[in-house]
């Protein structure tokens, strides 16, 4: 069993957990990502590593409630356990070489592209981070990414916080206007690491992007996470989760990403009838 | 004077249209005067030519005179000498192909039912045995196991009861590898599998699940770090293969695996399971081995119209002959000679598959009749669900992070065929991750061997 050691509400669906699992901890990199399971019968989810501490042995999640297992999870408080928790899975980012990354997150994506600037900034490289959220009470990690980046823009989709207007706007904006990027990471909503890496393709700039497909095992076992990447089927989980975000077939992932909704929804009205019901 | 009846006797079995709507064991086991009367067909040859086609050398007329004279624990004990796992071999073993293949009253009639005759033993000793496992004296040798399948469960088995300090390291969140994760309850009942992963812990086994050797830890550090002696890879043939053809990756498309595991770990057939499942109602599943018919009889109960597609003829279904047998009864169409070229899709949905009509021609270098393309020929088979079940490789995680350790081209780990060892002291491997998908008994054996030489090593160093 693995403890919840801490839990912090980050937003109105965003909630951070830090979870005792020192086995994962002792290995865990950024870009990597862990599946867990709340309890016995449980579903198993993968969850991008959002921190660690290997000394303390733990390693923080952030996720946002959008199915029944996140909503269940969210149930759960600091001192319950969850049954599973196993990592740290996928290939962690390639940060070697790299001196000026533009890091573009999006909505609950920028807890995954938050450990990645910073890793790179403490490797000394210069990080501008963009960092897109749809309105004021949804933004998460501001001060966090502001102390990991020599340069920061927060855009909302409202204009309620920050500057009005998309990720793609701010991170054309900072390219146009000559800084020069080794790299753009992207991590966020599939729709948004797609108009990003169709702009940065313009510019031909290297550009990462973070994928966040349905798996079982996440081990490589049952290729439920398959992409196509530059023509060739790719398992996310054991060949990513990063790729070559010109190579993605977006359109296709993100059909991909659709084939339980139906079910998704049914399971998340039932948990959510359930919780209706204890409240009472 | 032995029965003479030149068939097997029949095993009572669920009927087909009741069992093709639920997840219940199918086959029921011989009572104790069917097991009897079949037992005495045996001739109790003198050069026994079944054993030769046992891969771990069951003495099978042995066991099988036990049986004759009544005494079920007394065969359990000739034939747990040999094997670990007899109540999931009597299940799960091709024996039309390996035992009852050699069995002289097949020449003319059918076989000794030796298989059925194992399951009724083993499965008459987990009923009836009161003996508790006594956990030998500690030797004070460590040693890890990659993987709680078949092999890595016979190779612990073994060093356990030789007084080895024995963790099982498993990637899931449970115990039994393809036994749990593959095989269907209706084959082979998980509450057998857990008897068998109890009775290791009973011998003091430790299971480990959670823990992805190649990633959470290296083979190395678990030698260097946590003081392993020796490691035993049974990590299995996990990656499932595709055909890499147009629309492979439609909505609608599995890999056998991740079917099957949706159904078998996570449950995904009862009604409040978390884990979700697509009910077809046109499911085709493409190959002829046993997971194929797995997969085809799973999709059956889930409500399907399920057909198989084939490249060849029904004589070369790889797939257990009893298997194929039960997969007709129960309504499972076969559509044979044909193989995908493509799948369509509308709406990022599979709607159908369309395939190429094939012909046999000369044998290929597997002896079975090479299937060929008949030239203009295609059929199309409407499906709104596709399983692909053409075979699995071995999972790379442990190669990729274990320097020294060969491997085949295709990705299989090298070993000494004797003793199961490595290209590196110290690490021996056995099962699917060394040989491919075989069966369970043979990667059973492997365990066992590797075991034998585990020890041999350890105390000699």
């Amino acid at each position: 069993m693995y403890k919840i050691l801490k839990k912090k509400v980050l937003n109105p669906t965003v909630t951070l957990m830090e979870i005792d699992a020192p086995m994962v901890a002792r290995k865990a990199e950024p870009g990597q990502f862990i599946i867990l399971r709340t309890d016995e019968g449980g579903e198993r989810i993968p969850l991008t590593v959002a921190d660690y501490d290997r000394e303390k042995g733990t390693v923080t999640i952030i996720y946002q409630i959008v199915g029944a297992t996140t909503e269940k999870l969210n149930t759960l408080n600091e001192g319950d356990c969850l049954q599973d928790f196993v990592g740290p899975l996928g290939r962690p980012t390639h940060t070697d070489g790299l001196k000026k990354v533009a890091v573009v997150g999006g909505g609950v994506g920028c807890a995954i592209a938050y450990p990645v600037a910073k890793k790179l900034h403490a490797l000394g490289c210069e990080v501008h981070a963009v960092i897109g959220f749809r309105s004021k009470d949804l933004v998460i990690l501001e001060d966090e990414f502001k102390a990991a980046s020599s340069k920061m823009m927060l855009m909302t989709d409202d204009g309620s916080y920050g500057t009005k207007g998309l990720v793609t706007d701010a991170l054309k904006e900072l390219i146009e206007s000559g800084e020069e990027y080794d790299e753009v990471i992207t991590i966020g909503p599939l729709i948004m690491m797609k108009f990003v890496c169709a702009l940065t393709k313009q510019y031909n700039i290297k550009t990462i992007a973070s994928m966040n497909p349905i798996m079982v095992d996440g081990t490589g076992m049952c290729g439920g996470c398959r992409l196509t990447v530059g023509g060739k089927t790719k398992f996310a989980c054991v060949d990513g989760p990063e790729f070559d975000g010109h190579e993605i077939d977006f359109d296709e992932a993100m059909a991909r990403g659709k084939t339980y909704q139906p079910f998704e929804r049914d399971a998340h009205e039932k948990i959510c009838n359930l919780l209706k019901m204890e409240v009472k | 004077m032995p029965n003479m009846s030149l068939v097997k006797n029949e095993m009572p079995a669920q009927e087909p249209e009741v069992r093709n709507k639920n997840f219940l064991e199918v086959a029921l086991g011989y009572t104790e005067e069917q097991a009897v009367d079949e037992a005495t067909r045996c001739l109790n040859c003198k050069h026994k030519p079944c054993v030769t086609g046992c891969p771990v050398q069951i003495d099978i007329p042995a066991f099988i005179s036990k049986v004759a004279e009544r005494d079920f624990e007394g065969a359990y004990e000739i034939i747990a000498k040999s094997s670990s796992l007899p109540a999931v071999c009597g299940r799960v073993c091709p024996q039309e192909s390996q035992c009852e293949a050699k069995c002289v009253r097949g020449i003319k009639g059918e076989p000794v039912a030796i298989g059925r005759l194992e399951r009724f033993v083993a499965d008459y000793h987990n009923l009836h045995s009161s003996e508790k496992a006594e956990k030998p004296v500690s030797n004070g040798h460590k040693v890890a196991i990659i993987g709680s399948g078949p092999s890595g469960l016979a190779c612990a088995g073994d060093l356990a009861k030789k007084g080895y300090d024995v963790t099982i390291f498993e990637a899931l969140h449970l115990a039994g590898g393809v036994l749990v994760y593959g095989i269907p309850e209706f084959r082979l009942p998980k509450s057998i599998v857990q008897k068998e992963i109890d009775g290791l812990k009973a011998l003091g086994v430790k299971v480990e699940t959670n823990m992805v050797i190649g990633k959470t830890v290296s083979i190395d550090e678990l030698m260097e770090e946590f003081g392993f002696e020796t490691v035993f890879i049974g990590s299995g043939a996990g990656l499932p293969r595709f055909m890499n053809i147009p629309g492979e990756n439609l909505n609608g498309v599995y890999s056998a695996n991740e079917f099957l595991t949706r159904i078998n770990l996570m449950k995904a057939y009862k009604e409040d399971a978390a884990t979700p499942i697509q009910h077809g109602k046109k499911v085709v599943v493409v190959g002829g081995g046993n997971v194929a018919m797995d997969a085809a009889r799973c999709a059956k109960r889930l409500g399907a119209d399920v057909t198989i597609v084939y490249r060849r003829t029904e004589a070369e279904l790889p797939a257990r002959a009893e298997e194929v047998e039960h997969a007709k009864e129960e309504g499972i169409k076969f559509c044979l000679l044909t193989n995908p070229v493509s799948i369509d899709g509308t709406d990022g949905w599979v709607s159908n598959v369309h395939c190429q009509v094939m012909e046999l021609s000369e044998p290929d270098e597997s002896g079975r009749a090479k299937p060929v393309p008949k030239e203009g020929c295609f059929v199309d088979v409407e499906a709104d669900c596709v399983i692909m079940s053409i075979g699995t490789s071995p999972n790379p995680l442990i190669k990729s992070t274990t320097e020294g350790l060969e491997t085949q081209k295709w990705g299989g780990i090298v070993v000494d065929e004797a003793t199961g060892l490595t290209s590196r002291e110290g690490v021996y491997a056995g099962g699917d991750a060394v040989t491919g998908a075989a069966t369970v008994i043979l990667a059973m054996g492997a365990g066992k061997t590797a075991a034998a030489a585990m020890d041999a090593y350890m105390q000699n160093k």
